[in-house]
């Protein structure tokens, strides 16, 4: 039986490298927003990196910049005074755990019921691939030409001390079925806020071919056979 | 009916009755009984507080908060005002008229060196940075600076029905000491306004709205030269015969106008202009200024000369104080009091040396 798939109807474009998990995520969490009815009452704050091409990709929706790293202290307040809105982040991994590591924990801790997606792609994406702290030991980045020193940053663990966090997952955009995972993982993250009025996270793993400096395949085979072996996919809480 | 009310404690209270929907603030002395005083009135009267992890949080809470078009406060002092930098620039840029109540306490750095008075009496050290802007990019805060808890309370009460409109951030700025002293205040009546029409709410319309805001302000230029035009706030004391005038702000002016009442006595042509807003400096009244004057004395609370500058700029700009001396007396972060009334008192005779 066919199926159609129909994009979901404020998506405008993807302004993304070819290749890139950011597009992939955007689509994504549009379709969830329309499914779960939520396209007129959603507030989003985008941080710096390459998540800050989407203001744009999408029609309308309230989508506000944060500072770099901010983003959890900018949705707190907005949830607070729009408590009826579903209001997430959309960070990169420079921004929400170098930068902006005090927010990602804090907010995490405060129990504030925000929603905090991080794409992973182990570097400084719009910068032009810098290292950051998700780096792998020994990667090759545009500064660390000899390998890079420092050990990635798995902050699931920390959020897992947590008890009161309501949904913690990682997922990937590496296969349909790591796709069709990923969009299981973001709808519950939206249930852990607007049912439960709690925070949940979700991560991503996602290539970044630009600075990678591998083809679009290449990029998913690394992060399928390596990347994940320092950072797990699957549920963690919820 | 006045009742006696704790400095930190009535500039909260004002924002509150202001409209105040959400506080953030991060701890540091001579201000934290801003927050502690938020954290237990806001739950009161169904309003917001969030305890911060730094500044940056402080900033970025609010920042957030005032897109929704609420009305959002934070209060800190120094360093933690430094820290808030990045965040107020882009406040600025965004057009969020958002309340920071800065309590000056003393000098560069972490603070400190202030002498006897200690670092957490306060001065008027921060005075460039806030008036000139300490963040990147042309752009200026309003800033209001009271002589009292009264005016604080009041300036608190009347700073985002003047903000909104050019959709700025505005400062009440003030020193350590009139945080922690008590005064008697009539605090006024809780105020309710309309909501705003420009703020995030959901719905996909809005963020077209907040891009675009007024036209006319969004030009920075444009709403930065408006605000000069008609925002600037002054007290003039004794100035009608006046040849000596005393250019004094805060709590600082307070002790000029002991000495300049002193003076008037002894038949001394002594009177004060007294800026209420330091941004925009009142150029307007450098111009009401009589043709009498013949000395112009800045008097300020800050470890060095400071507001100087902005007088100086007004007098370029004033034909008849172009070739008026300018004298200049600071006091390392604490009030002039012993003094104040030599030094006035070398200006008059000419045995004090003018600046330049
Ligand atoms: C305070 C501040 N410092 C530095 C920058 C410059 N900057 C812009 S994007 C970026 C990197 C973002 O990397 P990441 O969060 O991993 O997102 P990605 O582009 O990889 O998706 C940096 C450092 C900035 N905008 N603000
Ligand atoms: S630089 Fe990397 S993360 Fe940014 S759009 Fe291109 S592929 Fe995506
Ligand atoms: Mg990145």
């Amino acid at each position: 039986m066919a199926k159609e798939m129909k994009t979901p109807e404020r998506l405008l474009r993807v302004p993304f490298c070819p290749g890139c998990g950011h597009g992939i995520f955007v689509r994504l969490m549009q379709e969830v927003i329309e499914e779960k009815g939520l396209s007129e009452r959603y507030i989003s704050a985008v941080g710096v990196g390459c998540s800050s091409n989407s203001i744009g990709a999408t029609y309308g929706g309230n989508i506000v910049e944060a500072h770099h790293g901010r983003a959890p202290s900018v949705t707190r307040a907005m949830k607070a005074l729009r408590p009826n809105c579903f209001v997430w982040t959309y960070q990169g991994d420079g921004d929400a755990y170098a930068i902006g590591m005090l927010e990602t924990i804090h907010a995490a801790n405060a129990d504030a019921p925000i929603s905090v997606f991080v794409i992973n792609n182990n570097n400084y994406g719009m910068t032009g691939g810098q290292s950051a702290p998700t780096t792998l030991k020994g990667q090759v980045t545009t500064t660390s030409p000899y390998g890079h020193d420092g050990n990635p940053i798995d902050i699931i663990p920390q959020l897992m001390t947590y008890e009161h966090v309501g949904y913690i997952a990682r997922g990937t955009v590496t296969s349909a079925a790591e796709i069709r995972k990923l969009k299981g993982y973001i709808r519950k993250a939206v249930d852990m806020q607007m049912n439960e009025n709690k925070y949940s996270f979700v991560e991503i793993l996602s290539p970044c071919p630009t600075n990678w400096h591998k083809s679009p395949i290449e990029a998913c085979n690394w992060i399928n056979e390596v990347v994940t072996q320092k950072f797990p996919l699957g549920e963690f809480r919820g | 009916m006045k009742e006696l009310w704790k400095g930190s404690h009535a500039m909260a209270e004002a924002a509150i009755r202001a409209g105040a929907r959400l506080y953030c603030g991060y701890p540091i002395t001579p201000q934290s009984e801003i927050m502690e005083y938020m954290s237990e009135r806001m739950p009161q009267v169904g309003r917001i507080f969030i305890q911060a992890e730094s500044e940056l949080v402080s900033i970025n809470t609010v920042y957030g908060g005032a897109l929704t078009g609420n009305r959002c406060v934070t209060s800190s002092s120094g360093v933690g005002i430094s820290l808030m930098q990045e965040g107020i620039t882009s406040c600025f840029s965004k057009g969020l008229p958002i309340l920071i109540i800065n309590v000056n306490r003393t000098g560069a750095g972490m603070g400190g060196g202030g002498g006897e008075g200690g670092s957490f009496s306060g001065g008027q050290d921060d005075y460039t940075r806030e008036t000139h802007g300490g963040g990147n990019g042309y752009y200026r805060n309003l800033v209001f600076i009271p002589d009292s808890i009264q005016e604080a309370v009041d300036m608190i009460y009347n700073a985002w029905d003047i903000a909104e409109p050019y959709r700025n951030p505005v400062v009440l700025y003030t020193e350590g000491r009139l945080a922690q002293m008590m005064e008697a205040v009539e605090m006024p009546e809780f105020k309710e306004r309309e909501p705003l029409d420009w703020g995030v709410d959901g719905t996909s319309k809005e963020m077209k709205e907040y891009r675009a805001m007024n036209k006319e302000y969004y030009k920075y230029k444009q709403r930065i030269d408006l605000m000069r035009e008609n925002e600037q706030q002054w007290e003039e004391y004794l100035l009608d015969d006046a040849e000596v005038v005393v250019v004094a702000v805060g709590l600082c002016s307070r002790v000029c106008r002991g000495s300049i009442n002193k003076l008037r006595a002894q038949g001394v042509k002594i009177g004060m202009l007294r800026p209420k807003a330091v941004w925009p400096f009142p150029q307007k009244g450098f111009d009401a200024l009589p043709k009498s004057v013949k000395k112009i004395v800045c008097v300020e609370n800050s470890s060095g000369p400071e507001m100087l500058e902005d007088v100086i700029v007004a007098m370029r700009y004033t034909d008849h104080l172009k070739t008026v001396p300018v004298y200049s007396s600071t006091r390392e972060g604490l009030i002039p009091t012993k003094e104040l009334i030599p030094f006035l008192q070398g200006v008059i005779d000419g045995t004090v040396k003018e600046v330049g």
